[in-house]
């Protein structure tokens, strides 16, 4: 097998989605730390929570995103420092998020913009939500609830 | 006791902390009053799994004696657990639960703030990562703490009698044994008499805005960190161990 490269690996991954938030890559997320390619494949992960379940499906679709690529020695390496914060992930991750219906962390202490129509008259439902990176809002412009991905 | 010893006997205690707290709470799924509680409720003892198997699998690797985060978490006998008596307590009605975890987690923000200033690169690492979710369970405990002692006239007798009841069990969590003073000394670990102070202010504030009153100074219940559990705990692992007591090596 030819030799692959960094970058090659990077684009590659850019097609493995969050389990959870099918719209975002893990790139998009800022997990994934450091691609090494001495031989095999070295991917570095960090956990976005301490028990987030995906964290097990996201390894497991990187070791087969790169297998079908026809790398055979792959290795995947926990890193839990820094820890990951909401600011990982990137300003490509935060537009799709909206685009999808789910308002991106607040930077600051900006208002919470509504994804559908930007009001930011907006209301806090729960705190809590469908994962427990999400915090149930609604909109009072237009009424509609949306999920407001929490800041950490 | 070595070195490395006492870094696992304190890795443990964190792990068993985190586990049986878990434990308890995954006793609540489904049986919250309302529905933003019930996701509180699972997703903050997911917090607490996920701290307890990063804790467990460091234990194994500075053991290294081939065991897994589940041996220790399934094949282990009760007292071989370190946790708090504080953590295993029964769950009680919504205000004992809602009390008992305000006083552990008020504890644990401040030895986990400690922990991401100690030598140990490991276990600072896994201190930062816990340190901002228990941040986060901290403020909402402590609204409902607020909420139910100065509600109604029935919520505040009730959730003071869960503090007058509970208090007995705080006692624990700030007496040095030779494992803490080990962490303290040669790790620059937490230093418990500071911790206790700082324990005592937030909590302190917290009773005050709730409307309750402190419990006065007691005899403290203790054994826990040395293994001695009270009668609840053998009934929280006998169901927690079950399955893997009685068909090893299950897996989904």
């Amino acid at each position: 097998m030819a030799a692959v490269s960094r970058e090659q690996v990077y684009e590659w991954l850019a097609d493995v989605p969050d389990p959870e938030i099918p719209v975002l890559s893990i790139l998009d997320l800022g997990i994934v730390r450091d691609v090494s390619v001495n031989g095999g494949v070295t991917v570095s992960l960090t956990p976005t929570y301490s028990g987030c379940p995906a964290t097990e499906v996201i390894e497991s679709s990187v070791l087969a995103a790169l297998e079908k690529k026809g790398i055979e020695s792959i290795a995947i390496k926990r890193v839990l420092s820094p820890p990951w914060t909401t600011d990982w992930i990137s300003d490509a991750g935060r537009e799709k998020l909206r685009e999808y219906g789910i308002a991106p962390p607040a930077r600051a202490s900006r208002a919470i913009a509504c994804p559908q129509c930007e009001s930011l008259h907006t209301e806090r439902i729960s705190e809590f939500g469908s994962t427990a990176c999400k915090a149930a809002w609604r909109c009072r412009d237009c009424l509609e609830p949306f999920e407001y991905f929490k800041c950490l | 006791m070595s070195r490395d010893e006492a870094v696992i006997a304190y890795v443990l205690r964190l792990a068993d902390n985190a586990l049986i707290l878990a434990q308890r709470m995954i006793e609540l799924v489904t049986a919250k009053p309302e529905l933003e509680e019930e996701l509180a409720n699972a997703n903050f003892a997911l917090d607490f799994i996920g701290q307890a198997r990063m804790l467990y699998s460091y234990a194994a690797e500075l053991e290294g004696a081939g065991r897994s985060e589940d041996d220790f978490a399934f094949m282990r006998d009760g007292n071989e657990f370190r946790n708090l008596l504080l953590i295993e307590q029964p769950n009680g009605h919504f205000g004992d639960s809602i009390v008992r975890q305000y006083l552990f987690e008020a504890f644990y923000v401040h030895q986990l703030d400690a922990l991401t200033r100690c030598k140990d690169q490991r276990i600072a690492e896994i201190a930062a990562r816990a340190i901002k979710e228990v941040r986060y369970h901290l403020r909402h405990i402590s609204h409902w703490l607020i909420r139910l002692g100065d509600g109604t006239d029935e919520s505040h007798q009730r959730v003071q009698a869960s503090l007058d009841e509970l208090w007995r069990f705080t006692g624990e969590m700030f007496v040095s044994d030779e494992v803490d003073v080990a962490i303290r000394d040669n790790l620059a670990g937490p230093d418990l008499e500071a911790i206790a102070a700082l324990w005592k202010r937030d909590v302190e504030d917290v009773i005050a805005e709730a409307t309750l009153q402190l419990p006065e100074d007691q005899w403290m219940a203790r054994g826990g960190k040395q293994g001695q559990h009270s009668e609840h705990f053998g009934f929280l692992i006998a169901e927690m161990q079950f399955l893997q007591r009685s068909y090893a090596g299950a897996s989904w």
